[in-house]
């Protein structure tokens, strides 16, 4: 759980001050003696730096150049044939490196390996695309979203932001509301930069109020026709329909004594 | 000459029915209001809805349309994302004159929940609009509601478009600009 900020002020300043928040660990323990996880390890054998079960699950920490030969025993030997996810985590400010995971999957033994490995900045990593055609899409995205490049991927391209986009956006470093290209990425396409000027900034305050638009804000004592051109501070006294105050007494109202 | 017919002048009831330029053409604009088929996101589920028996827009001469060069009304319904926007745009485009917007849900509006760096914040941004319809999502009535707003608003038009203001966009910094 996060620690309780209190939200009140919360339009002056930004409450998520603890935005690389640290998750607490995960409990480790041993590969236990004869069991399919242990023959796992022994056929990957030294490639794996380190090897332990987290939630029932073998993490498998290897060298970043070993990682297509250690996913080829795995696939080849144990039996791992899915590779459901591949990513990164950006420690980029911790350690100056990425941790890639690929999170393999044994139909058979209905059990799951994940295998890691710390990528320094700006170091590539083989792509495992023979092996498992998921991670097409998976490190196309993880290209698209962290900026690392794949070597020998056969169609290393953007997937989820556009072709001509700058800036990688799940780096930990990148602005939630974007940087400048992204902020002014519609309008330099579609109008051109000149046009930034008259279309203006985002407006990024949701709760954002301009008592002078009076198209889009009505103020309660101080109304002007819609459209109009706000100038004046002047109360002005608020005219109610007859209808809306009743006056509701005993002697208005008839009960009756029994329903009818 | 037909033994039947009718001599207007000297009949009591003239079937002549006297109006202006503009009302006779915005009565056939605001009655037949064709919106493309053109859903971003969920919003797009209750626009579907609209469409179908249980609200029938059919019955309001709204019929939704596959193609932008035979509609009149875009309904963006839903998230506009950054890298979709030039496509909406250009389905605006392609739209011939006389054209309406409709912004349809929070998101449509101002970007919504999505703060983010890949959402639009706001389509004013790029296409005139002229409904902002709010909601997450709006109801059909909702749509509805907005539909016949449109059709009173087109109602009060000039039959040439030149003349109307509906071009024109209100920008943040508060100048009246008109959008190519």
């Amino acid at each position: 759980m996060r620690k309780y900020v209190p939200k009140d002020n919360v339009q002056k300043k930004a409450y998520y001050t603890d935005r690389f928040h640290v998750v607490p660990s995960v409990p480790r323990s041993k590969v236990e003696e004869g069991s399919h996880f242990a023959d796992v390890v022994s056929t990957i054998g030294a490639d794996a730096k380190e090897s332990y079960i987290e939630i029932g699950q073998l993490v498998l920490q290897i060298n970043p150049e070993d990682n297509f030969k250690v996913m080829k025993t795995l696939k080849e030997t144990c039996g791992y044939t899915q590779c459901s996810e591949q990513s990164a985590v950006d420690y980029l400010a911790k350690d100056n490196e990425f941790e890639l995971f690929w999170q393999l999957l044994n139909i058979t033994e209905a059990k799951r390996v994940r295998v890691v490995c710390r990528l320094a900045n700006g170091a590539a990593i083989e792509s495992v695309e023979p092996l498992f055609k998921s991670a097409n899409f998976a490190e196309r995205e993880m290209f698209d979203m962290f900026g690392i490049k794949v070597n020998n991927h056969p169609f290393l391209k953007r997937i989820l932001m556009p072709d001509d986009w700058e800036g990688h956006p799940l780096l930990k470093t990148y602005p939630l509301h974007g940087d400048e290209f992204a902020a002014w990425y519609e309008v330099d396409k579609i109008f051109g930069k000149e046009y930034r000027d008259i279309i203006g900034p985002e407006n990024r305050d949701p709760g954002k109020v301009d008592i002078e638009d009076t198209k889009r804000f009505a103020r309660i004592g101080y109304e002007v026709p819609f459209g109009a051109e706000y100038n004046s501070e002047e109360e002005q006294d608020i005219e109610y329909s007859e209808t809306f105050l009743v006056n509701y007494n005993k002697k208005s109202s008839n009960e009756l004594d029994e329903r009818r | 000459m037909a033994q039947h017919q009718v001599n207007y002048a000297s009949s009591a009831g003239l079937p002549i029915a006297l109006t202006s330029v503009d009302k006779l053409v915005n009565w056939g604009r605001s009655n037949s209001l064709w919106p493309l088929t053109y859903g971003l996101a969920c919003c797009a589920i209750e626009m579907m809805a609209s469409g179908a028996s249980r609200y029938d827009f059919d019955r309001m001469g709204t019929i939704f349309r596959a193609s932008p060069r035979q509609a009149d009304v875009m309904i963006l319904a839903g998230t506009l994302s950054k890298k979709h926007s030039e496509f909406a745009r250009r389905l605006y485009d392609q739209m011939t004159e006389p054209k309406w917007v409709i912004s349809m849900g929070s998101c449509a509006n101002t970007g919504g929940m999505f703060n983010t760096y890949a959402t639009v914040q706001g389509v004013d941004r790029i296409i005139p609009v002229d409904i902002y319809l709010p909601g997450c999502a709006p109801r059909p009535e909702t749509l509805q509601y907005a539909m016949m707003m449109l059709q009173k608003k087109i109602r009060k038009e000039s039959a040439d478009m030149k003349k109307n203001t509906k071009q024109d966009l209100t920008t943040q910094t508060g100048k009246r600009v008109r959008l190519i």
